[in-house]
């Protein structure tokens, strides 16, 4: 077969993982990054792409998303999920093991990669549950596991209660390399909270869930990080505290990163409006104050990465009263978008921000993604930072509609996305 | 014109708060044209409570009509829409009053009382204002076990709104279930109480209660005791009476405070003596019973002993203050029989003016219905 050449010219390109943020041309050959670099010339039969006054990134990675295969395939399949993912600039993601039956065996594994093989337009990575069906009791098989495509440890939006358990968990995964990646929350100080806790919450008459909920069990889980060095990663912080908390564990030389949803560096507790359901998450949308120290502690490290945090619910979940409906929101397709927000507002750097959405992300969970060298896989995505535009529901290509940005205006959007080599999505006007 | 009086009275409040506003204001000025409306004053509206100093710019313009379709909450009211509801209930007391209390004027409308949480005063006030002004009232309790077969509240809605009513009186445990309902419904809709949100009839009949025995709200101190947190009736009443330029105390245990609650325009008080100090009205808070053993508080005992109303404590408010309960009372544990009937309870006072407010509430709603086609 002959060989297949793409030239991009005249983007601004940038890399974080060689320190690249410039206009430059990029040469693809087959599934792979050729060469970047100014002027760059290609034989006669490649296609030439320019691409002058857009920029160009390496494709992003989400590591955490929520699919409803198997199980909840009317809210979300493995395939529309990769369409969504693709529709974002998003190139490899981590699907959660938070399905009907969770994910914590090695043919469950297999069934994930196969329908992603056979279905998906990305590259879509299984992470398995720590303990069987997620019941906080019985270690999975971490080695099989990770042997057959899993790349990450979670128990889904669930916390170990049990210190021992988290312990030994812990310590196996150490042996494998393995990250395990948690949410933190304490059953029993958010009781039946449905949102922050305060005077947006007291006015509301809806019960709140404390900072604490959060804090106490991320400290937990920090300490026995500390204990047992095995690789930690606090999945979706959203207080001030806990940004101290990991930074003070992170400069004491421990295992430890954490990541952040895009919800909660873009949206606070106001926004929340008039009892909007698809801004009810988990955690909870927080104060101005905590978004603001969110902010601060992604540009200086302490968060080293951005999720999506994608999690598709329809209707019958979503249009309830706000105490009874599901917490979680869909985000792949705005995750980008959504982010350049704080770009243009000069809150964070752009190369900070596709440092945590790709090259950061790749790096914690040893993924083959997050980069344009020579030689890695041609994952990338073209976007026009300034380009205004509006969501609006019928635009979503996730199967689920429950956006918290429904009717919000951008600017600056993804015109193409390409997954080793070929072009997987095109903006159509 | 009372109206574009409360947006900006709310704005002024609302800039109290911090929002996230600012990237999609930068964007919004970046790409003007684009976009014809700011949804951002609409939000910014919501949690706003009227404060008290405002009422001093207030004009005293009285209202000549009442410009909302639903009656969601008193948030959404301006103290002239709710000073305008109160005159109109003022005029209804004298209907029931009569031997003859039967208008017409609702001949042919049909109301739907749609309770999904039991209640026996406020559905039969309910009922019996409906069926005084001539209109169909249907009372619909929806068990909590019918919804768990499946039928979400949005259902429920579709389907009854098929039946084509004039009125949805509406009960719901959850806080801004109505308000969903209401967005899905093409009739008017009032909240029967909503959750730990809002009951904005009864703080109304508490208002009409205080109004008549002392000529006017602004500058009396009102004492609301017991279960804050779980009351929407105090919510209704500490919006609805700051609203009116009265000083508002809350009286409770802290674990029965809401968080924040000290911003809502409230003093709080731990120790009821203290609190009843120069009070002239004490409103008392229904506990209920599963919140007595132990979660919240430890005992019954504990909570009479320290928080009930008794007549030793009822000396520290003044010597003429008005004691009042929204009902069902527990006598005994928030409030002592000798207080509860006593001369200074305006309990009974208040079941009367419920039907009188609610009679000018439907009316009022009717009429605007009548009016929009």
């Amino acid at each position: 077969m002959a060989d297949k050449s793409v030239l991009i010219k005249g983007a601004h390109i940038v890399d974080p993982s060689q320190d690249i943020d410039a206009v430059s041309d990029i040469l693809i050959k087959n599934d792979r990054v050729e060469a970047i670099g100014p002027d760059l010339k290609a034989e006669k039969s490649a296609e030439i792409i320019d691409a002058t006054g857009k920029h160009l990134f390496p494709g992003l990675v989400d590591a955490r998303v929520y699919v409803g295969e198997p199980g909840g395939e009317h809210r979300e399949t493995i395939e529309s999920a990769s369409k969504a993912a693709a529709a974002g600039g998003v190139t490899s993601l981590i699907m959660m093991p938070e399905t009907d039956p969770v994910i914590d065996d090695v043919a469950l594994v297999d069934f994930v990669r196969r329908a992603a093989r056979d279905h998906a337009v990305v590259r879509i990575y299984p992470a398995a549950a720590v303990t069987k069906s997620m019941d906080g009791k019985e270690l999975t098989e971490f080695g099989l596991l990770k042997q057959a495509g899993a790349v990450m440890l979670t128990e889904g939006k669930r916390t170990i209660s049990g210190n021992l358990a988290l312990r030994r968990a812990l310590t196996y995964a150490r042996d494998f390399g393995l990250v395990i990646s948690l949410e933190t929350i304490d059953e029993s100080l958010s009781s039946n909270g449905v949102m922050n806790e305060g005077l947006i919450a007291t006015h509301m008459g809806l019960p709140g869930i404390p900072k604490e909920a959060e804090i106490i069990p991320l400290e937990r889980d920090l300490r026995l990080a500390a204990l047992t060095q095995g690789k930690y990663h606090a999945a979706k912080i959203s207080t001030a505290a806990s940004a101290k908390a990991v930074a003070n564990y992170k400069a004491a030389g421990h295992p430890v990163t954490c990541g952040i949803s895009i919800n909660h560096l873009t949206l606070n507790e106001n926004d929340i409006g008039r009892y909007r359901t698809y801004l009810r998450l988990q955690p909870p949308l927080r104060d101005e104050d905590d978004r603001q120290a969110m902010i601060n502690a992604l540009v200086d490290g302490t968060i080293d990465i951005i999720v999506s945090s994608h999690d598709p619910h329809d209707v019958d979940e979503k249009r309830h009263p706000f105490a009874e409906a599901a917490d979680g929101a869909i985000g792949l397709e705005t995750l980008f978008t959504a982010a350049l927000r704080l770009h243009h507002n000069g809150e964070v750097p752009l190369s900070r921000l596709i440092d945590a959405m790709a090259t950061r992300a790749a790096q914690i969970f040893d993924l083959p993604a997050g980069t344009l060298k020579p030689g890695s896989k041609a994952d990338f995505f073209i976007a026009d930072l300034e380009m205004p535009w509006v969501l609006r529901e019928e635009d979503i290509i996730s199967r689920s509609k429950n956006t918290p940005f429904e009717g919000e205006r951008f600017s600056g959007r993804v015109l193409e996305t390409w997954v080793g080599g070929n072009k997987v999505y095109e903006l159509q006007e | 014109m009372g109206l574009g009086r409360t947006i900006k009275l709310r704005n002024e409040f609302a800039i109290g708060f911090k929002f996230s506003e600012k990237s999609s204001t930068t964007l919004f000025q970046r790409h003007a044209n684009l976009f014809e409306t700011s949804s951002i004053h609409l939000r910014k509206r919501i949690f706003a409570p009227i404060r008290t100093s405002d009422m001093n710019t207030l004009e005293n313009a009285a209202l000549s009509s009442f410009g909302q379709k639903h009656l969601l909450g008193i948030a959404e009211l301006s103290p002239q829409e709710i000073q305008f509801l109160l005159d109109r209930a003022n005029e209804a007391v004298s209907v029931s009053r009569q031997r003859e209390k039967k208008k017409s004027v609702l001949r042919g409308r049909t109301q739907i009382n749609l309770f999904f949480e039991a209640s026996t005063r406020t559905q039969s006030s309910f009922e019996l204002a409906g069926k005084r002004l001539g209109a169909d009232v249907m009372n619909m309790s929806v068990s909590s076990s019918s919804v768990k077969k499946g039928e979400t509240l949005i259902d429920t809605a579709m389907t009854l709104n098929a039946m084509q009513p004039d009125l949805l009186v509406v009960r719901h445990q959850s806080a801004g279930a109505v308000e969903l309902l209401a967005n899905k419904v093409g009739c008017s809709v009032i909240n029967a109480g909503d959750g730990a949100h809002e009951h904005p009839t009864q703080a109304l009949l508490d208002a009409l209660t205080i109004q008549r025995s002392k000529n006017s709200i602004a500058g009396l101190t009102v004492a609301i005791c017991g279960d804050i947190l779980h009351s929407r009736v105090a919510r209704s009443n500490i919006i609805l009476l700051n609203a009116l330029g009265a000083r508002v105390k809350v009286i409770a245990p802290s674990t029965l405070l809401p968080a924040g609650i000290d911003r809502l325009g409230v003093e709080v008080y731990r120790d009821m003596n203290e609190g009843l100090k120069d009070c002239d009205v004490v409103m008392m808070l229904r506990l209920q019973r599963e919140r007595m053993t132990g979660a919240l508080i430890p005992s019954i005992r504990e909570y009479f002993h320290f928080y009930g109303l008794d007549a030793k404590r009822l000396e520290c408010a003044k010597p003429d203050a008005l004691v009042m309960h929204p009902g069902p009372m527990n006598r005994g544990v928030e409030i002592a029989s000798e207080i509860a009937d006593g001369p200074q309870s305006v309990i009974e006072t208040q079941v009367e003016m419920g039907v009188a407010v609610r009679m000018a509430v439907i009316e009022i709603l009717m009429e605007n219905r009548g009016s929009n086609g």
